[in-house]
């Protein structure tokens, strides 16, 4: 048995395994098939400041190896989350993460300012979100942008910040560095690839929103190479996600520099990834004479 | 909230590999798979579902429980190739094992107090069979196929209600025309009754409005493209008014079965 713990910012994780954003609720759904606490952590559904009704539907579509989504942000709204989701999970025994969303600068710092005080253990900003006020261009896009917003949100987080990148982004290290720079306590990535299918009989895109959020493995390759990118440009802690679907790539991502990995898609395939990633990671640590899950990340001997 | 239909709440559910004990065709694109797993047969009832791995894919396929034998630790599952999934689904053999995620979803809920007329569909016949046998004696049933060759489970239908009509699109077998015709003579003689229905969505629009204009209750069972089919995901959404306004909700946690009246059939 090899030391799993992780601490992020401050944060003690007994394992860093965490199942990903708007893939695993607020885990109550998968703890009528284990027990959830076994979990490093639990990144929540994206909550925004008003309730979400999202898109219409079909919001996903199978691709190669991978799939597309457009949820569109669908959920009950801060206050909603505070009262109803949050409590469920306040005796389970694992960090609780708040993943939160929004439209313009505002509606991210009054999120914030209401997990004040909460059960909330940290809080992950979805900066991948269109910004109303610039014209819908993506928050995450812009090194000046990233900086800016997560200055704002960090001067009001109580918990402890995660940016979670986009990847649809030219250099993912400059944005990593923004983060940083903005006084982020930790980064994650990466958010989904922008992509679109098309039926060829009825000639429409299988999403009614056209395009989606892709994810899967498919994406794991882009996403390592992100992670490791950013984990080489930026001193905090980096979480790892994209496409992991088993043990050894969660051993992949942590090689690059991730100290803590995420879980998404691969619940849907199988509902005891994060279970399963678990007892591979201690098995290879033992395996490979390790005594600590921390002595192996960023270990890549790179060419 | 998330229970629209708390008469029984389903808490159990597994995901486990299965023995598959038997696999049979019913028409030239129809399967009935019959699966040992005991735990799931005895925490499922009428028109829950399971979710199927199938092979490499990412997404599992949904499937209606179609019926269950609790006594044996069996379910049915009927099923048509469509694509990928389900071509390799219907490739499976006897004695190999199928990794199942189930029982899911808030089936139907017959009320054997009151006359009950059960619609299905084409491939929708399947879980109105586990919904009429569940019901009991008495059942009505209305079975609507493209034409003759398409028909499945009518003994098995005839087995268990008290009247069984088939339409067909082509008038190959039993009425010319759709199941909406033979419900309409049905309401017009006695309107006191419940209707389930499932089946392809232009079909359960006209069944519902049929049903809305008569004052009848009715419920249906919708598909929609799933990610996790657990509630988790939030990607089955479903539009519905409901008394306290519009809302998202998901076919594989507040469904697959809907009160009718609720459900937008535009969105
Ligand atoms: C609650 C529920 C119960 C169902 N019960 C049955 C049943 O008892 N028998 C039966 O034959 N079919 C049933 N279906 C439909 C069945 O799930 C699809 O036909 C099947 O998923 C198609 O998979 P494929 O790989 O063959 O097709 P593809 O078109 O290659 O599938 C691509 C993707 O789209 C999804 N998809 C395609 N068509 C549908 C659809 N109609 N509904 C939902 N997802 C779809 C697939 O799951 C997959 O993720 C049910 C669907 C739902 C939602
Ligand atoms: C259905 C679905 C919903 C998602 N919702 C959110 C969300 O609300 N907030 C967020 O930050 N990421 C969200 N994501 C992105 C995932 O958290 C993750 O970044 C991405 O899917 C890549 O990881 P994966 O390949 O392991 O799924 C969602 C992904 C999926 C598939
Ligand atoms: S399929 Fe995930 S919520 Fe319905």
């Amino acid at each position: 048995m090899a030391d799993l713990r992780v601490n992020i910012a401050g944060v003690a994780f007994k394992n860093p395994v965490i199942t990903a954003s708007g893939t695993f609720g607020f885990g109550q759904e998968y703890a009528r098939l284990y027990d959830i606490s076994k979990l490093g952590g639990i990144s929540c559904k994206g909550t925004t400041l008003e309730p979400r009704m999202g898109n219409l539907s079909p919001r996903i579509a199978e691709t190669p190896s991978g799939i597309l989504n457009s949820v569109g942000l669908q959920n009950p709204g801060v206050e909603g989350f505070l009262k109803n989701d949050l409590p469920l999970l306040e005796n389970t025994d694992t960090v609780v993460i708040a993943n939160i969303a929004g439209s313009q600068i505002e509606d991210y710092i009054e999120t914030v300012r209401r997990l004040q005080g909460s059960s909330v253990d940290m809080i992950e900003m979805n900066i991948s979100c269109p910004n109303v006020k610039e014209g819908g261009v993506s928050f995450g896009t812009s090194p000046e942008s990233v900086e800016r917003i997560t200055k704002q949100v960090k001067a009001v987080a109580e918990q402890p910040l995660i940016v979670k990148l986009t990847p649809n982004v030219t250099d993912i290290a400059e944005i990593a560095a923004a983060a940083e720079a903005g006084g982020a306590d930790a980064i994650s990535l990466i958010n989904t690839l922008t992509g679109m299918k098309i039926d060829i009989e009825t000639r429409r895109p299988l999403l009614k929103n056209n395009t989606g959020g892709m994810s899967g493995a498919a994406v794991f390759p882009v996403a390592l190479r992100m992670v490791w990118q950013a984990a080489n440009r930026v001193q905090i802690p980096v979480i790892g996600l994209g496409g992991i679907t088993k043990w050894q790539d969660a051993v992949e991502m942590l090689l690059a520099g991730a100290t803590a990995v995420q879980i998404g898609t691969a619940n849907f395939t199988d509902a005891y990834t994060p279970l399963k990633v678990i007892e591979g990671l201690d098995a290879y640590l033992d395996a490979h004479g390790e005594k600590s899950v921390m002595d192996i990340v960023g270990k890549v001997q790179v060419w | 909230m998330d229970n629209r239909y708390p008469y029984r709440k389903g808490f159990l559910m597994f995901q486990s590999e299965y023995k598959i004990q038997s696999i049979t065709q019913l028409n030239p694109t129809t399967y009935s798979l019959v699966l040992e797993c005991a735990e799931l047969a005895a925490e499922s009832w009428c028109g829950r579902f399971v979710n199927i791995r199938c092979g490499e894919k990412p997404l599992r396929r949904p499937i209606s429980i179609s019926e269950i034998d609790k006594e044996n630790g069996t379910i049915t599952l009927v099923f048509e190739v469509r694509g990928e999934g389900t071509e390799w689904l219907s490739t499976r053999r006897a004695g190999e094992k199928l990794d199942v995620l189930g029982p899911l979803g808030n089936g139907f809920f017959p009320d054997s107090a009151k006359r009950a007329i059960f619609i299905g569909g084409g491939i929708g016949c399947p879980p109105m069979l586990g919904a009429a046998q569940e019901y009991g004696e008495n059942a009505e049933a209305i079975l609507g196929f493209r034409s003759a060759a398409q028909i499945i489970l009518l003994d098995k239908f005839k087995a268990c209600c008290q009247s069984v009509d088939v339409t067909t699109n082509d008038g190959s077998f039993g009425v010319r025309g759709f199941v909406t015709d033979v419900l309409a003579d049905k309401l017009s003689e006695n309107k006191d009754c419940v209707v389930y229905a499932c089946g392809p969505m232009p079909m359960l629009k006209g069944v519902a409005q049929m049903c809305a204009q008569n004052d009848v209750q009715c419920f249906v069972s919708l598909e929609q493209r799933m990610g996790c089919g657990v509630g988790a995901c939030l990607v089955c959404a479903c539009k519905t008014h409901e008394a306290d306004g519009e809302h998202m909700r998901h076919v594989c946690k507040n469904g697959p079965v809907f009160d009718a009246k609720e459900v937008d059939f535009g969105g």
